[in-house]
């Protein structure tokens, strides 16, 4: 099978082209980095079917951070029959030394200008015979987010690829060596074929950053805004999740219990106190869960990110970060996974490091289900709001406090140097892809993880049967028994404490098994929850949960990327002991002022 | 006398770069952002609290630190 590779800067919309061209969906950003591991995906292309594979994007080929050796290895190990270069049309003059050396090192290729309609808004015209002539490669424009050129790209590229011969890695990997000349034949080909005019057209990028990198409302602004996202997902995303946990509620009165009305008594109360109420109670914040993905793509796709980058370097500077790792904890709140990875575009191993002992404080999604579960639950309408935002500027502190603590043995002198994109709005199908995408994994995550835990966390509470559900005579009752002395000072009682052993493995666990621990599910769960807990015990399980660890598949990710085992040891037992200690000063404190 | 370094100048300030003596890892990542000598550089703002600095350099908009701008020399300062 023929394969075909994108290859470009990073931010120069190679994922979004790759996503159209093969209706995958690869995650876009407006953030040089997003891409950090290789998607590929099979298309027809002229009558045949093709390989396409999505790279990280690369400032040359003699890049020397993970991200760009990812690239190197690629080309040097696999066979390529054609390179798709993507540069960004508006940022010719220092892009095009990537096709320079593409035609260098002799690789076939087609040069695709992206970005044609801001291209066309700066007034940039390209002469393409002329530097398809220079390059000898054929070269297109298009824009990879509206579609224009597609159709004549597509063309120009089954064309290429059956003219082709593959390339040698073999070779390629002797020739990267040699990269002379490539300065002065780009500065010609500028000369010759592009017009770029003398001044910037006033643009909106330039009138927005004047405001929102203001060097004193700069900061105040980015935490006004967060509020304000997270108050428009909590307001919306309310009568979203009842609306939900009602249907959810009425397909088991109508549908299943008249359905498994025949079963045994203990396989009903499983398959439906169990799973059903479990998954269910989860499922129910899936809608809450999109939006906050609908919003999370509107941000990461806005170019906001790399503004919260500089507004924030001074102080990362002083906890042995940069404005990049900040960046990656935000990016943590929808998942720590991917955060996790982004930090691979640091080339300094301690920036990394410290990096990622911090991601996993970052309130990622599924532990938001739990807060927003409890918080409804537990505080009145009013003070919902607040308390959350609190739980994310905690995550925030937990975070720094980390930095701050630890910065004395990772300490780096990586250059911070990043590029700032203009403000772009994504398109409706972008944000309808990244919702789709989250629904996928949560679903994946539902049958892997969820079921799993709740059917444990069920049988736990419910064996031996000849004793009262999540009683002390129960399995899980001795379990609780055993962690008792640890989580009584912090207000956690029998019945949490075996919920949060589960909750390690995914936090979507821990709500799902609470509804599987007392059979109920919907309001009656946030009714016995209010009952059982009052808000100083409620808050501090929040705060344990929060900082206790993230998930099993975060843990993972965690040794994967630091290659050490000896590294996610000390970030697990630092999360664990982080967490007792801040839940126990507020629950006593709490208590010993009287509330 | 030595050239200013670009992490000397003002807002609004533009100048031409004289020289650049950072190590392999950055010299190659700026020459790859469009740092190279005798090219103009616009700065246009500076964070507080010491730091990054915002810089334009042909149409890349670029944020930088300004200990890694310090290991850029500039020419006598213009402001337009
Ligand atoms: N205006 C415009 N923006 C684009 C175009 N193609 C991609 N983008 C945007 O550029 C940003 C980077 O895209 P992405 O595909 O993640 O780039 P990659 O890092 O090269 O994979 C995203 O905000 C895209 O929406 C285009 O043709 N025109
Ligand atoms: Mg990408």
């Amino acid at each position: 099978m023929k394969c075909i590779a994108l290859l470009g800067m990073p931010n120069t919309g190679k994922s979004t082209f790759f996503n159209r061209f093969t209706g995958a969906s690869a995650r876009v950003g407006n953030w040089p980095g997003i891409t950090i591991d290789l998607m590929a995906a099979k298309i027809p292309l002229g009558g045949k079917v093709v390989r396409v594979v999505d790279l990280p994007g690369i400032y040359d080929f003699h890049g020397f951070s993970e991200d760009e050796k990812v690239v190197r290895d690629f080309l040097e190990n696999n066979q390529v029959d054609l390179l798709l270069i993507i540069l960004n049309g508006a940022q010719l003059e220092r892009q095009l030394s990537l096709a320079l050396e593409a035609r260098q090192l002799g690789l076939p290729a087609v040069l695709l200008l992206n970005m044609a309609d801001e291209a066309k808004r700066a007034g940039i015209t390209v002469d393409t015979e002329k530097m398809a002539a220079h390059l000898q490669m054929p070269v297109v424009w298009v824009s990879a987010k509206y579609g224009d050129g597609f159709k004549s790209a597509s063309s120009v590229i089954a064309k290429a690829l059956a003219a082709s011969p593959p390339t040698d890695p073999a070779k390629l990997r002797d020739n990267l060596r040699a990269d002379d000349e490539i300065e002065a034949a780009m500065e010609k080909i500028m000369d010759e074929a592009v017009q770029i005019p003398k001044t910037m057209p006033k643009s909106m990028t330039a009138s927005l950053d004047r405001i929102l990198l203001h060097p004193l409302f700069g900061l105040p602004l980015f935490f006004l805004i967060m509020f304000l996202l997270f108050q428009f997902i909590f307001t919306l995303g309310k009568p979203m999740q009842d609306g939900m946990a009602w249907v959810l509620a009425q397909a088991r009165n109508l549908g299943l219990e008249p359905l498994l009305a025949s079963v045994p008594a203990w396989l009903q109360g499983l398959l439906l106190d169990g799973i059903y109420n479990g998954v269910g109670t989860v499922a129910a914040f899936v809608p809450v869960i999109i939006l906050f993905f609908l919003v999370m793509t509107v941000v990461e796709d806005s170019g906001y990110l790399s503004r919260a980058a500089f507004l924030m370097d001074a102080l990362m500077a002083r906890l042995g970060l940069d404005g990049r790792s900040f960046v990656m904890l935000l990016m943590g709140f929808g998942c720590n996974v991917p955060a996790l990875m982004g930090t691979r575009i640091m080339r300094s191993r301690s920036l990394r490091l410290l990096t990622m002992l911090v991601i996993p404080f970052s309130l990622c999604s599924a532990r938001l289900q739990v807060f927003l579960f409890l918080i409804t639950a537990i505080f009145t309408a009013h003070a919902a709001p607040f308390v959350l935002f609190s739980l994310y500027l905690l995550s925030f502190a937990t975070a720094l406090l980390t930095a701050l603590l630890f910065k004395g043995r990772f300490s780096s002198t990586e250059p911070f140097i990043i590029e700032l994109p203009p403000y772009r709005l994504p398109t409706t199908r972008q944000i309808i892809l990244r919702a789709w995408h989250e629904v996928r994994h949560f679903l994946k995550r539902a049958t892997k993880f969820i079921t799993f835990g709740v059917v444990a966390v069920w049988v736990l509470t419910h064996v031996p049967g000849d004793v009262p559900p999540a009683s002390a005579g129960t399995l899980a009752g001795h379990i609780s028994a055993v962690l008792a002395p640890v989580l009584s000072p912090i207000g956690i009682d029998a019945q949490l404490s075996v919920v949060l052993i589960f909750g390690f493995v995914a936090k979507e666990i821990v709500i799902g098994s609470l509804a599987a621990v007392y059979g109920l599910e919907g309001d009656s769960l946030m009714g016995l929850m209010a009952q059982k807990l009052d808000w100083v015990q409620a808050y501090s399980f929040m705060l344990f949960t929060l900082i206790y660890t993230p998930c099993l598949s975060a843990v993972a990710t965690l040794r994967n990327e630091s290659k050490s085992y000896a590294f996610m040891w000390v970030s697990i037992a630092w999360s664990l002991l982080l967490a007792w200690v801040v839940s126990f000063v507020f629950y006593q404190g709490a208590r010993g002022l009287g509330f | 006398m030595p050239e200013p370094k670009l992490s000397s100048l003002h807002p609004g300030d533009s100048a031409i770069i004289r020289a650049i003596s950072a190590e392999e890892g950055l010299h190659h990542r700026l020459l790859a952002l469009g740092f190279r000598i005798g090219k103009e550089i616009h700065l246009i703002r500076r964070a507080w609290f010491s730091g990054p600095l915002q810089v334009r350099i042909g149409m890349t908009e670029v944020i930088m630190r300004r200990s890694d701008a310090d290991k850029i020399r500039v020419s006598h300062q213009t402001t337009r």
